[in-house]
């Protein structure tokens, strides 16, 4: 357990990470403090994604991917040997950069982790409903699909399937919310409305973020991680790294060096 | 402005020649099937009316029907398929949705390929060996309906995964990522987004199956027997066969016979191919994303 004053989500010791023979991460130390939103930036092939995807263990079904050090999430390390995989993809949720809603019911999309993981009684169709409304509301999405919600999720404009993609995580009620470049899709409007989701949720979820924008690191989040070339070179209060930062790499990127 | 050159009517020129070169190419593949078919009618047509379908042949089998070879045909396909679907769709889920990308792995996928390419005659000679006469089957519908499965299992594998293969795999991730164990995320995503793809591939096999001769002559399929099969262990004739014994093996048939056997055949075949692409076009309708 940790002895930091602030409650960590998640705490990585000397993650290593191989594709193959090519190492993608090296040597990451991150301390990611629970129920606040930290951003996660740097350039494209940076490991960005795959930190992400080690953190949810989604990585390990590509064959050969390796991995060492320990990712600590809520204080348990998650490649024990005693850890069950869907108890790990329960509790931390993923948000994916194009907005992957299955090609089911708008309904039945909200509903599919529940009933999951609900299995053995039979959820009643109230509860469901209630579930599906509740859901939908904390996205902001409920006024808009309510009158529609037996129609195709796919027919949704991509606004609307990203928060239904943050939608269908809230049933499962995950501890953790990892998001890899939610708005990359999205056109401006859409990016600032689902922006906004991301700050209301930020009072119950510990969210990690991965973004291109660097404005919409500094609006959205709290800490800042940056990375580069897969090693962290910088991890602090997000006001602290856009007006002074301590490296010089971090420096130029803010900047618009790389890119 | 905007006016034709001397350089845009020369490229204009090499562009409709291609255009004509691809064409007639088009027009050529179709000649064959239009010319067989016609000449199957001619021929064979004034043959065919409902009791040519349903009796047995007679007189040496230069008159009467083919009811026997119908009957022997739909049950050697369907013993067939009732092996080799289930076997095909579940090595096909196992390698598209389980197996590590690794060299056990990558020699099953040969060993698949390599199957595939055995000829008819030497799956028959296997067929022989392995179920009439070491497993004791016998010439019997169970023996040639093995060695038919046996062939047609590869083309099944393959077509069943290129279908899994076709399902984004986002979907899979977005399963995966709210904690679905493969089998849910298989069983509620992947296969209803395959199911069209899959059943396309293997009404496509069953008709291939349909006009197989090799691989059922020595195993299961007899020139001539008055009587009906009563159990998977029993012989019978078939469709295929009876078309190559009444051409070429029996003195005396009358000409419009083999043609007559063989649109009915080809008929088969074509009805088969036709609710294949109806039911993929019905599902495809169905789905989208
Ligand atoms: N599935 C994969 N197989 C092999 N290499 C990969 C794979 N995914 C990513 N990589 C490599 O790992 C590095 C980091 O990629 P990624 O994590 O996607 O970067 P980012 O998300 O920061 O753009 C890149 O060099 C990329 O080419
Ligand atoms: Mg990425």
């Amino acid at each position: 357990m940790t002895t930091d004053s602030q409650a960590l989500a998640i705490r990585t010791r000397d993650l290593n990470l191989w594709y193959g023979t090519f190492q993608a991460l090296f040597d990451v130390d991150l301390k990611i403090k629970q129920g606040i939103i930290t951003s996660l930036i740097g350039p494209s092939g940076c490991g960005k994604s795959t930190f992400l995807r080690s953190v949810n263990r989604i990585n390990e079904r590509l064959g050969y991917v390796r991995i060492n050090g320990a990712i600590e999430v809520l204080g348990k390390n998650i490649y024990d040997e005693d850890v069950e995989l869907v108890q790990v993809r329960k509790q931390i949720g993923m948000v994916f950069q194009r907005p992957n809603p299955l090609p089911i019911s708008i309904r039945d999309n909200v509903l599919f982790g529940y009933n999951i993981h609900t299995q053995g009684r039979r959820p009643s169709y109230r509860e469901q409903d209630d579930v599906v409304e509740n859901a939908l509301r904390q996205v902001l999405l409920w006024d808009e699909v309510k009158d529609k919600l037996k129609s195709k999720a796919t027919e949704l404009s991509l606004e609307e399937q990203q928060k239904l993609c943050i939608a269908r995580l809230i049933p499962v009620k995950p501890g953790v919310l990892l998001m890899d470049e939610p708005c990359s899709a999205l056109d401006p409007k859409g990016t600032e409305a689902v922006e906004e989701l991301i700050w209301e949720l930020r009072d119950n979820y510990t969210i990690l973020i991965v973004t291109h924008n660097m404005a919409q690191a500094r609006r959205t989040s709290e800490e800042c991680i940056f990375m580069l070339m897969g090693k962290v070179i910088e991890h602090t209060a997000t006001n602290t790294m856009f007006v002074t930062p301590a490296q010089q790499e971090t420096a130029d990127y803010i900047e618009g060096r790389y890119g | 402005m905007f006016a034709e050159t001397a350089l845009n009517v020369r490229d204009k020129k090499v562009q409709g020649l291609f255009r004509l070169i691809f064409g007639l190419m088009t027009v050529l593949l179709i000649i064959p099937v239009l010319v067989i078919m016609g000449m199957l009618v001619y021929k064979g047509g004034s043959i065919i009316t409902i009791d040519f379908l349903f009796t047995a042949p007679t007189d040496g089998m230069t008159a009467g029907g083919i009811f026997p070879a119908l009957f022997g045909t739909v049950w050697l396909v369907a013993v067939a398929l009732l092996i080799s679907v289930p076997i095909g769709i579940a090595a096909a889920i196992y390698l598209s949705e389980y197996a590590a990308d690794n060299w056990f792995t990558r020699i099953i996928n040969l060993a698949i390929i390599n199957l595939a390419g055995v000829p008819s005659i030497v799956h028959a000679l296997f067929g022989v060996g392995a179920f009439v006469v070491f497993f004791k089957f016998g010439t019997s519908i169970l023996a040639a309906s093995l060695t038919l499965a046996i062939m047609t299992l590869p083309v099944v594998i393959v077509s069943t995964r290129e279908s899994l293969q076709a399902v984004p795999r986002a979907f899979r991730e977005a399963c995966w990522a709210m904690g679905a164990t493969r089998w849910q995320t298989i069983r509620r995503v992947v296969l209803p987004n395959s199911v069209s793809g899959i059943l396309t591939g293997v009404i496509l096999e069953v008709s291939r199956t349909t006009g197989e001769t090799a691989p059922i002559m020595f195993t299961g399929a007899v020139f001539f027997t008055p009587l009906l099969p009563q159990s998977v262990f029993d012989q019978t004739m078939a469709m295929s066969l009876h078309l190559f014994v009444v051409a070429t093996q029996v003195p005396g048939v009358p000409e419009e016979l083999p043609f007559g056997v063989a649109l009915v055949l080809i008929g088969m075949v074509l009805v088969m191919n036709s609710v294949s692409i109806a039911l993929r076009m019905y599902l495809r309708g169905q789905k989208k994303w």
